[in-house]
């Protein structure tokens, strides 16, 4: 077997194993929350018939290891159970949301991604000048400054003083792509300010590390222009770190963006999610958190195999 | 966020009377009641009503879990949107007055045990069925199933029998009570085909507008129904709710044009948000309030002079101006207020005192240990800020109180109505016995205070059997004297409903029954 394939397999069937853990962890998680599941569901009026009817219903008097394994069962067999609140059929709901969710994310990283990678070879050509202090300023700010702070200087900025932009993002069925990248606008730029930083700062720091080899110096002295060194011989050479942070952004703009989706109203996963786990919703929680793990392991072994690829000595291993 | 939004609905059950309401009611008493001048009231304002445009309202208080099933509905959100495909059989008017709905007119006997209802004739459902009184029985039927999930399931228990007769629904009761259409206008008693056993969360009703689509705690489209009951109401051509939970959003929206009208206005930024171009911010005083509440029968709450020491440290009026910034009115360590029918005002209002405060807890005999006060976030808007202002205040007097935050998770199964003191949040009641009833009998689910005075049972049942509403009244005052003497509950302050607005929508009225005007923003106002 080809040893990348043999790699990618390895790779694969630990990130299922991790996957199976997540799940028992999740699941231990929710079960040591505090309150009970039929209580959170129909609030504070709820009468003691009503919460009993209610756990009888929801098959909350088994064991928590049968019910765990029983949603286990089901979930191997494509069938995400339906949502103990509402009944609605999980598979279904988390398909729309999560098509929302990569529909944000894709375009929020088709902005930062190439952004950032292109500040960070501008930062580094110029680097210790005002271009790269001026770069570095900026996107730390940014960084610095909390989601929902961003965003709601956005709002007013761009819905209440200009009125570009609509403060609500919701997206619905129906709505022409124009539409809806209108409707995303917002939550995209601040999503972009948020993850710039982190991938732009280690790019700059990947290339520096390389601009100090013998190679380089070779090149300066070939005569080649400053920003061709840096971008055809340093960057290739720093990709396996700059594709890890990257990764990591992407994994976060999928799993970890609840504040801005309920900033501008997004009906993405994150949000789902965190109604579900205030109302103790386990099937819902569950298969939330087996998704968002999925994402997670299954971008960090792309990371993993991309730097592999891009890297000779370990592409071509003794 | 969310859970202070969804927590605040909770246990308001039904909707009310101002204090002109209980003419409404003595006039209900007994006899056949003619309904006609209110819906002549409404024919009147129709004249000058615009049909056409879609409403777009920005509503906080919904959650993706939330069901189209009125019996579920729990939240600012889902009640807007069953007011929008749903009737009950009556409502209760602005002025606290019953006004037919599903319902054309009703009446009882003298005892108030039997009610019959008569049911509109040639009302369609939005499938196309036609409504009956079957329909209407099986709706009640539906609600007072003992495994019924329902949040009425608690009203409806006082109802023995659901008979239908003809066109007439017949109630008959265990024992009398003169506030039942009161209890009926409940906003879960939503009427459905077969009373909505077969698909509860179906979304089929009588009202004003119909379902087109529906996406739990995102959006929500409908369109008007063309064939309404009552061409009085409905002028949009079709509403969008979209659920907005963030304030700062909901606000921005409103602001810049992308909705008409949004509810949960913060106290804090009404003010701020009244002088912003374009936008009309409304409030209302309404019968919910916000309580600190001690368990009379758990030390060292148990000694009534220290349940009165507590009373007279807290500055309701400091809380009044900082926690509400002028949008509530001051409480008076009774569940009631000027808002409730037969309410007296011959109460003596307990200010700040703390020489008093501190002389009652010296009489208390506390030994002077820390006495812990639980609060969460979402016990209500401000609680942790208004407990510190109390524990200031009482601090002042000398009394030990100290303020535990907790998380709001779990807070309303782990806190509230188990730790012996806490703060809390009622919606109100229509009308005293029930707020009464549900919170301060000894026997009460949610009597949260563990008051437990003979004496004020008695009063109670008395209450409710007596027809002459003087006596009604006088013994409803005695009732409030009790409490306010005895009772474990510190009510500082009661908190206005805080609306708003954009100037292209007319025809907003005051309604102290609930927030949206009651529910009817979207059926009774128009574009200008």
């Amino acid at each position: 077997m080809h040893p990348i394939l043999k790699l990618v397999a390895q790779r694969l069937s630990l990130g299922l194993l991790l996957l199976l853990a997540a799940s028992a962890l999740i699941f231990i998680g929710v079960e040591l929350l505090p309150g009970d599941v039929a209580q959170s569901i129909l609030g504070q009026s709820a009468t003691e018939t009503a919460l009993r009817n209610l756990r009888e219903e929801l098959g909350l008097n088994e064991p928590a290891l049968t019910r765990y394994f029983n949603w286990l069962f089901g979930a191997l067999h494509g069938d995400l159970g339906t949502a103990l609140t509402n009944g609605q059929d999980i598979s279904k709901a988390i398909g729309e949301r999560l098509g929302n969710t990569l529909f944000l994310a894709f375009w929020a990283a088709l902005f930062s991604v190439p952004l950032a990678i292109v500040l960070g070879l501008i930062a580094v050509r110029y680097r210790n000048r005002w271009p790269d202090k001026l770069i570095s300023g900026i996107t730390l700010s940014t960084i610095s400054l909390p989601e929902f702070v961003a965003g709601y200087l956005l709002m007013y900025l761009f819905t209440v003083e200009f009125r570009i932009f609509s403060p609500i993002s919701t997206i619905y069925a129906g709505m022409s792509l124009g539409e809806k990248l209108s409707a995303i606008a917002l939550p995209v730029m601040v999503l972009v300010l948020v993850v710039l930083a982190h991938m732009m700062r280690m790019t700059r720091a990947a290339i520096l590390n390389v601009m100090q080899s013998a190679y380089i110096e070779t090149a300066e002295l070939k005569g080649l222009r400053p920003f061709v060194i840096i971008a055809r011989h340093a960057f290739p050479n720093a990709i396996a770190p700059v594709v890890n942070v990257v990764m990591l952004n992407l994994a976060y703009l999928v799993v970890g963006v609840v504040v801005v989706e309920v900033v501008f109203v997004y009906p993405g996963m994150g949000q789902y999610l965190v109604d579900h786990v205030t109302k103790r919703d386990l099937p819902v929680v569950q298969a939330c958190g087996l998704i968002f793990a999925a994402v997670y392991i299954g971008l960090n072994i792309l990371a993993d195999v991309i730097s592999i690829l891009a890297n000779p000595r370990l592409r071509h291993p003794k | 966020m969310k859970d202070d939004l969804a927590m605040l609905l909770d246990r308001l059950d039904a909707m009310g009377l101002t204090r002109r309401g209980f003419m409404g009611r003595a006039a209900a008493f007994g006899a056949a009641t003619a309904l006609g001048t209110t819906l002549m009231g409404g024919a009147a304002r129709a004249q000058e009503a615009k049909r056409g445009g879609v409403l777009k309202m920005g509503l906080g208080g919904g959650e993706t879990t939330d069901s189209l099933d009125p019996g579920l509905s729990d939240s600012p959100v889902p009640f807007s949107v069953n007011r929008q495909w749903g009737d009950t059989i009556v409502n209760v008017t602005p002025d606290g007055q019953i006004e037919p709905a599903l319902a054309e007119s009703f009446e009882s006997n003298h005892e108030g045990t039997v009610w019959t209802f008569k049911i509109r004739e040639g009302v369609k459902f939005h499938d196309g069925s036609v409504m009956t009184a079957e329909d209407v029985a099986a709706t009640f039927r539906r609600h007072s199933d003992e495994n019924s999930k329902s949040g009425a399931l608690g009203i409806m228990q006082g109802i023995s029998e659901i008979a239908v007769d003809g066109q007439n629904v017949v109630l008959t009761m265990a024992t009398g009570n003169a506030d039942l259409p009161y209890l009926l206008s409940d906003y879960h008693l939503v009427v459905q085909p077969k009373g909505g056993v077969d698909n509860p969360a179906a979304g089929i009703g009588t009202g004003p507008y119909k379902i087109v689509s529906a996406e739990p705690g995102v959006r929500f489209v409908f369109e008007r129904n063309a064939d309404d009951w009552n061409q009085n109401r409905g002028y949009y051509d079709g509403v969008e709710i979209i659920v907005i939970n963030d304030a700062t959003a909901r606000t921005a929206a409103l602001q810049s044009g992308q909705v008409h009208m949004i509810n949960r206005i913060d106290p804090k930024v009404a003010k701020l948000l009244s002088k912003a171009p374009g936008v009309q911010v409304t409030h209302v005083a309404g019968r919910g309030h916000y309580v600190f509440i001690m368990h009379t029968n758990t030390a060292p709450f148990d000694n009534k002079d220290l349940r009165n020491a507590l009373k007279w440290a807290i500055n309701r009026q400091e809380l009044v101006d900082k926690i509400l910034d002028g949008f509530g009115s001051v409480g008076n360590d009774i569940p009631i207020n000027a808002a409730y029918p037969l309410f007296d005002g011959g109460l003596e209002q307990r200010e700040y005192n703390a020489e008093k405060a501190a002389e009652l807890y010296k009489a208390s005999g506390h030994d002077g240990s820390p006495i812990e006060l639980l609060v969460a976030d979402g016990a209500f808007p401000g609680a942790v800020d208004a407990a510190q202002l109390f524990q200031q205040s009482a601090q002042a007097a000398g009394i030990p109180l100290e303020v535990k935050r907790v998380p709001d998770d779990g807070y309303w199964s782990d806190v509230w109505n188990v730790k012996p003191f806490c703060a809390s949040y009622w919606g109100g009641r229509p009308v005293q016995d029930q707020m009464y009833s549900t919170a301060y009998l000894s026997t009460a689910d949610w009597n949260d205070t563990r008051f437990n005075n003979p004496e004020f049972d008695a009063l109670l049942l008395e209450a409710r059997a007596e027809t002459d509403l003087a006596k009604r009244k006088e013994i409803y005052a005695k009732m409030a004297a009790i409490l306010w003497d005895e009772g474990g509950v510190i009510c500082p302050m009661f908190n206005d409903f805080i609306d708003a607005h954009g100037e292209a929508i007319a025809g907003w009225i005051e309604d102290p029954n609930y927030e949206m005007m009651g529910g009817w923003a979207s059926s009774k106002t128009w574009f200008a």
